[in-house]
């Protein structure tokens, strides 16, 4: 069984590899993108494995858990994969047309793959320092994609997103340290009982430790001002992934800790995680308010979506992580897409900030529909998907009598809409400012496929989910049900405990 | 044992964060690898010090006899140095590319990415 988790991570390193060969040629571009086609059919593998047979757990090198190395996926992990693995392929045609040659020598493509084998290693681990090791790998490839052409901002972006995730990491390997001297294990399913005989205050010591290295990496309120320093500055295809799976990345991981192991003083733990949920909401999308360039607006964005998912984990009800399991996946494709528009955008208009454009509905109609459908859907307008996340959260809070939580998330998805009329008004509707038409047939054929197919296939996911959120909500319910009730997960991973 | 490496842990933690929080790149970067040290040997605390009791298993017994040193923790802690050697050598390299480019190792007055809206 151990051969379906340990493909989707074999397969991006071997892309890698072959990316890193051929990085002189334009053979890479394709390598990439063929290596995530690949892996896109090997994560609909394991999600299939993983529907029919439930969690699935692999031992790598035959060392039983808890002493060797566990793989395992239950359903997060795995629609966690897929979804990685459908940005991957989105990106890697994407860059066809927006990453250049110079970056290509540099290695691009190897750097790529290795992010996506960091992130899907991330998803699949079951052990915590492994986690560790793939949040190392994720961010030393994540470091050379952001500085990769060397542009001053990109080298000034690059310091703040280096120096704050170096933090974080040391934080995190404090963390496991201090938590493997209390319980002897650091395999994550071992540990959800091990810690049950721990000191229960030093536990919750160690549990903001890992809630503040998490934090970091999810860019939460305060600990988010690494993101707007520096997700503007690199390549858009580069800005794209990061937007949609990095981030998302701390809020899997803080996911997993926090309903498998630090589940014991909630009434502490979960109650910070609310606040800090609200306040990550507020700032963030009043941040995206003072901005005025595109990609700007985008990055704060993201941190005020994450806090809608934190809301959902510090609520922890069974209909709160349906939100948001539901929020986490919907909010990767819609993030990742409007990275992309953004950079079609900066390719026909002359750039993302919003004074200097113009003049896209008139001239690329079908740019301005493929905007609005991510765009809405990130300010949750029915009948898309990011309505469903909303909605299952909102009423997940008013359920718990959250009052005051659930006016946030209404208040900030109002305030969202405020931001994208504003992109919508500037950008599209106003004439260009030095009166050129910005028409997608100034891209040549070959860029425009390469821009468009990936951006129109994302556009129409969105709308999938949001016209017929039935099987996905029920998804979410089923992998909700697995992160409240863990016991699938330790069996799969221990083996049924007499 | 445990007393000295908790002060030790204590004295580095200290002079790296008052390093990192000196305005300057490149202190904060001797900070980074002073307060990566100091996790380095938590974790290595964390797995209990044993004195001159390496973990060997005597020919002909299956496990070893007596209290041994944890070999566990040593591992975590190599794999976390070879790491942090790739970052901080990256990290390093960034720093003196920012110093080139940027002219300034200040971090206020690094603001190419982020800058202050005109006065007005």
């Amino acid at each position: 069984m151990s051969w379906v988790l340990a493909l989707p991570l074999v397969i991006p390193f071997l892309t890698a590899v072959l990316a890193f060969l051929t990085r002189q040629s334009p053979l890479g571009r394709w390598i990439s993108v063929v290596g995530s086609a690949v892996l896109l059919a090997a994560s609909i593998v394991l999600m299939n494995v993983v529907l029919r047979d439930g969690v699935i757990a692999g031992q790598m090198g035959g060392w039983s858990a808890p002493f060797g190395i566990t793989l395992v996926a239950d359903l997060l992990s795995a629609v966690m994969v897929v979804i990685t693995a459908i940005v991957a392929l989105a990106v890697s045609i994407y860059a066809i047309a927006d990453v250049d040659e110079g970056m290509e020598r540099l290695g691009y493509h190897a750097l790529f793959n290795m992010l996506i084998a960091g992130v899907v290693g991330a998803f699949i681990t079951g052990d915590l320092f492994n986690l560790y090791v793939w949040f190392e790998v994720m961010l030393i490839a994540s470091f050379g994609l952001l500085v990769l052409g060397g542009r001053p901002e990109q080298i000034d972006g690059g310091v703040k997103y280096v120096a704050l995730n170096l933090v974080s990491t040391i934080m995190f390997l404090t963390g496991i340290g201090l938590l493997y001297g209390m319980t002897g294990t650091l395999n994550m399913a071992d540990l959800a009982s091990a810690v049950d005989n721990a000191d229960q205050r030093i536990l919750t010591l160690v549990a903001v430790l890992f809630m503040i290295a998490f934090g970091v990496k999810a860019a939460v309120f305060p600990l988010f001002f690494w993101l707007p320093a520096s997700y503007h500055t690199p390549a858009f295809a580069v800005s794209a992934v990061f937007a949609g799976l990095l981030t998302k990345v701390g809020v899997y991981a803080l996911l997993r800790i926090f309903t498998l192991i630090f589940d014991h003083d909630t009434a502490f733990t979960h109650t910070i995680l609310l606040w800090v949920a609200g306040l990550t909401m507020v700032v963030g999308v009043l941040g995206a308010a003072a901005q005025s360039d595109m990609r700007k607006i985008l990055s704060f964005h993201i941190v005020s979506q994450i806090g809608y998912m934190i809301m959902g984990l510090a609520l922890l009800t069974p209909l709160a992580i349906v939100g948001a399991v539901f929020y986490l996946v919907h909010h990767i494709v819609v993030k990742a897409n409007l990275f992309l528009i953004a950079g079609v955008a900066q390719r026909i208009a002359g750039g993302t900030k919003l004074s200097r454009i113009g003049g896209l509905y008139k001239s690329a109609p079908l740019l301005a529909v493929l905007f609005v459908v991510p765009a809405f859907s990130l300010a949750g307008f029915p009948p898309l998907s990011g309505f469903w996340a909303k909605f299952l959260l909102v009423k997940a809070a008013l359920d718990m009598q959250g009052w005051i939580i659930a006016g946030i998330a209404l208040v900030v998805g109002l305030l969202t809409i405020y931001s994208m009329t504003k992109i919508w008004a500037q950008a599209f509707w106003e004439p260009h400012p030095d009166g050129i038409e910005p028409k997608l047939s100034n891209l040549s054929s070959r860029n425009r496929a390469a821009m468009l197919v990936p951006i129109s296939g994302l556009a129409a996911l969105t709308v999938i989910i949001g016209v017929l959120p039935e099987p996905f909500v029920r998804f979410a319910e089923a992998s909700a049900a697995q992160l409240l009730d863990p016991t699938p997960y330790i069996e799969a991973v221990l083996g049924v405990q007499p | 044992m445990e007393v000295l490496f908790a002060i030790t842990i204590g004295v580095l933690v200290a002079a790296s964060v008052y390093l990192m929080l000196s305005n300057h790149l490149l202190r904060f970067i001797f900070g980074l690898v002073l307060i990566s040290n100091a996790a380095n040997l938590t974790i290595f605390v964390a797995g209990r010090l044993t004195d001159g009791a390496p973990p060997l298993i005597p020919e002909g017994a299956d496990a070893p006899l007596g209290d041994v040193a944890n070999a566990l923790p040593q591992a975590l802690v190599l794999t976390a140095i070879v790491i942090g050697f790739g970052l901080f050598a990256f990290a390093i390299v960034l720093v003196f590319r920012a110093w080139t480019t940027l002219n300034s190792l200040t971090p206020d007055d690094m603001r190419l990415a982020e800058p202050k809206e005109a006065q007005k």
